[in-house]
């Protein structure tokens, strides 16, 4: 397998190749590839906006080897935390960077004027791009497909006029429909005068032993399509979980200020699936296909003229676009996706902050003179969609603070008892209970897929957990994820990948590995990812905690802030920090 | 009128490809009804010709696991290049998939234009590659309109052999692997 570092630097217009062996030997692929180059590359304390800060991007050893191992993973410095910037997206994009044969691509330096890099195998071209910047994600993408080779195993990522504006929480579309979305790496791109990545490549890889292989991937390939998890994801979805969580009391309403939406009915899965849905796509390499595509249909005059808006959508965005703004029909959440979509926006920021603004509205803490005449109120499509237009192109003080994040937003205007933030990530859609709320506070990139908090409280609300049982399946979660992001699978498919199945795979490609070495490594990802977190001033114990999450029940009751401090200590015991 | 009988699979994986054989059995079942009423006692027939057959296009998801399954049956490598099926897209993902690959003609274009005799056709129908024939020439290619051979490695083409593998494959049934009606 080819084990070797893509480095290009936009600056000088430079590309070249290094054989890393080591690295890989030592961390993998993926995101412990990703932390290790982010390390070396990144100086301390540099400015995420910078020439000097970096973006990597890395595949792991099982991508496009194995069912359903789809994902790449970017690390930068988050313009949005400035600590560690951390995304992961499917697509087309790890299949592409296999077949190009490179397994980590460094990107260094910025352009001097727009430009797009185009990856065929080892011929890497900077372009100019001078004539799409300022075109949106969507149309960018279909102008590049005109000029671009490798057709139908091609990835071309792109970002919106939100990440050239630098909203700290812009997005890069990938393939259209998957997105690195979240911590601002679109804002990077945009700094670096990056509009798009193009990679394609014809390369193959050999496989030491092709009988062996055979049947491990057989075996995994039927584990994939016979777990729950495959219908799950397959028919309706991930927003499945909008009607359980409503019912749980566990869906984020308005920002925060309820836990079940009375009208959360007309925007769930199973109305979305049976009104809008019209295709399902899946990532190359993964039988599920979970991806799934509405069709928005709306009339743009009174003689049967209409506009068809083909939107992807999935739990988090129709929390953070729906239930949390009050959106209590699909097309109007729909259109809303969809806007996010074009501008490069990442929809769950996008969605937080529109909430607290709306709260901050109705509060009086800022006025029509602030929004320009936006009526921020809850559900009302036509403000939301004025507003997100501001953020990008900000025409005052007040949008551009919102496009700095909510945590900025609140520290200007007030009310960040009620900016729902954690470690400066605007949160996900879940007000599940403790676990929730410390995994996104501890979690390295404070995301709810960093140790998956919400589904431990949920495994709470059947059988009672003490905040130490808790605690130790957060930890086990970090770590193990870490070893998961470094192969780079899909998280969904999780439960195939047993640490006894990940060795057998490993094993298949040429790769020995033991059940200890897999577990040092996930210790040792954490911790590096942990070092290069304090390293820019990342510290555990100032971490906020807006006050809206004791005050609005959760799915386990009321969450009492001595639970969560109680979980934080030992959380910071277990791991060896007091 | 005269039906095509679809084999059951029995190689078809997971729970929606149990469900997708079912629905095959069970219209086997009803042509096989159909079959015994008009009194036609099923007696051994010689061995047919088997073809893949791209049954139901507009169900693809994109997942290339047909692909994938080609290559590794074929080559043992991990490739997309040289499986010889083809999932391309038609203005990106937003657009409409176009599964290419060989539809097993009657009278094989192909065959016809190859001039060493490197494809050639068996009596049953299939259609064997002489490796050490071919020149490389491309002319295969160029005969068949759909686009289902593609040059390979040393310009070779790449040409499906209707073995069946990829259907197993296929999470979302595209694919079908049938009798060639006589
Ligand atoms: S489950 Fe969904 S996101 Fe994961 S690889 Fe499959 S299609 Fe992509
Ligand atoms: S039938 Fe066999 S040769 Fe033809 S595309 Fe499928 S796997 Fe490849
Ligand atoms: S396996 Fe089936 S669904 Fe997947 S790409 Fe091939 S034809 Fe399409």
């Amino acid at each position: 397998m080819l084990r070797r570092v893509l480095y290009i630097d936009l600056g000088n217009e430079d590309a070249w190749v290094e054989e890393r062996q080591d690295l890989f030997d030592q961390w993998m692929g993926g995101t412990g590839v990703g932390i290790k180059l982010l390390m070396e590359e990144c100086p301390e304390g540099v400015d995420p906006l910078s020439p000097k800060a970096p973006i990597i991007f890395c595949i792991g050893p099982l991508n496009g080897m194995f069912p359903v191992a789809t994902k790449m993973v970017a690390t930068f410095k988050s313009p949005l935390t400035g600590e560690l910037g951390e995304s992961y997206a499917g697509g087309r994009l790890p299949l592409a960077a296999r077949f190009a044969g490179h397994e980590a691509i460094v990107i260094r330096g910025a352009a001097e004027r727009p430009s797009y890099i185009s990856i065929n195998n080892s011929d890497v071209k900077i372009k100019d791009a001078t004539s799409i910047w300022g075109v949106e994600a969507q149309t960018a993408g279909m102008i590049l497909r005109e000029h671009e080779p490798g057709i139908g195993r091609r990835s071309i990522i792109r970002i919106g006029p939100a990440g050239e504006n630098l909203v700290r929480y812009a997005g890069v579309v990938v393939d259209t429909y998957r997105h690195l979305g979240r911590l601002g790496l679109g804002a990077v791109f945009g700094s670096k005068k990056l509009k798009a990545m193009v990679i394609s490549g014809t390369e193959h890889v050999e496989i030491p032993d092709h009988k062996r292989y055979r049947e491990v991937y057989n075996k995994l390939y039927q584990t994939t399509v016979q777990t729950d998890v495959m219908e799950k994801y397959h028919d309706i979805g991930t927003s499945v979980n909008i009607n359980v969580l409503n019912w749980l009391k566990g869906l984020p309403t308005k920002n925060f200020q309820s836990s079940s939406f009375p009208e959360a009915e007309n925007i769930s899965g199973e109305i979305l699936a049976d009104k809008y849905l019209f295709r399902r796509l899946s990532c190359a390499g993964c039988p599920i296909g979970c991806i799934h595509i509405a069709q928005l249909k709306s009339a743009f005059s009174t003689h049967h003229e209409f506009e068809v808006r083909k939107v992807s959508y999935d739990y988090e965005p129709i929390y953070s676009l729906g239930s949390n703004l009050g959106v209590s029909s699909a097309e109007g959440l729909l259109q809303l996706i969809d806007a996010c979509e074009r501008l490069g926006l990442d929809v769950m920021s996008a969605g937080v902050v529109l909430a607290w603004a709306t709260e901050a509205y109705e509060r009086d803490m800022i006025t029509p003179q602030e929004t320009l005449g936006v009526p921020l109120q809850w559900n009302n499509v036509k403000s939301y969609m004025n507003a997100l237009e501001y953020i990008v192109r900000p025409p005052n003080e007040f949008y551009a603070a919102l496009a700095k994040g909510v945590d900025y937003a609140s520290a200007k205007y007030g009310g960040a008892d009620f900016a729902m933030a954690l470690g400066g990530n605007e949160v996900s859609g879940y007000h599940t209970g403790p676990a929730s709320i410390v995994g996104q506070i501890v979690g390295v990139r404070h995301s709810h897929l960093d140790n998956a908090g919400y589904s431990i409280d949920q495994k709470a609300a059947k059988k009672q957990l003490s905040p130490e049982q808790m605690v130790d399946e957060i930890i086990n979660e970090d770590n193990s994820r870490g070893v998961f992001n470094s192969l780079v699978g899909c998280l969904f498919a999780r439960g195939v990948y047993t640490s006894e199945n990940i060795i057998d795979a490993l094993g298949a490609v040429g790769i020995e590995k033991t059940k200890d070495d897999l577990d040092s490594l996930g210790k040792r990802i954490f911790d590096e990812k942990y070092r290069f977190k304090t390293r820019e001033g990342f510290d555990l114990s100032k971490v906020r905690v807006p006050k809206r999450f004791y005050e609005t029940v959760s799915t386990l009751g009321k969450v009492d802030p001595q639970t969560v401090d109680e979980m934080l200590r030992l959380y910071r015991k277990k791991r060896g920090w007091l | 009128m005269s039906y095509s009988i679809r084999r059951i699979d029995a190689c078809r994986v997971g729970r929606r490809g149990a469900d997708l054989g079912m629905a095959d059995s069970s219209e086997a079942k009803v042509i096989s009804e159909r079959v015994s009423v008009a009194g036609q006692e099923t007696k051994p027939k010689p061995k047919k010709r088997r073809r893949l057959k791209v049954a139901h296009p507009e169900r693809c998801i994109g997942c290339l696991g047909c692909m994938f399954a080609c290559s590794r049956v074929h080559t043992g490598n991990v490739s997309l290049r040289d499986s010889a099926i083809k999932i391309q897209t038609q203005g990106g993902i937003e657009g409409d998939f176009r599964v290419v690959v060989c539809r097993g003609c009657n009278d094989p274009p192909c065959v016809r234009a190859c001039p060493v005799g490197a494809l050639e056709r068996k009596p049953d129908g299939s259609v064997v590659f002489h490796e050490e024939l071919c020149t490389g020439c491309g002319q295969c290619q160029d005969a068949c309109l759909i686009g289902a051979i593609s040059l390979g490695r040393g310009s070779k083409p790449i040409k499906c052999m209707h073995c069946g593998a990829c259907v197993a494959f296929c999470p979302h049934g595209v694919l079908t692997f049938e009798e060639v009606p006589s």
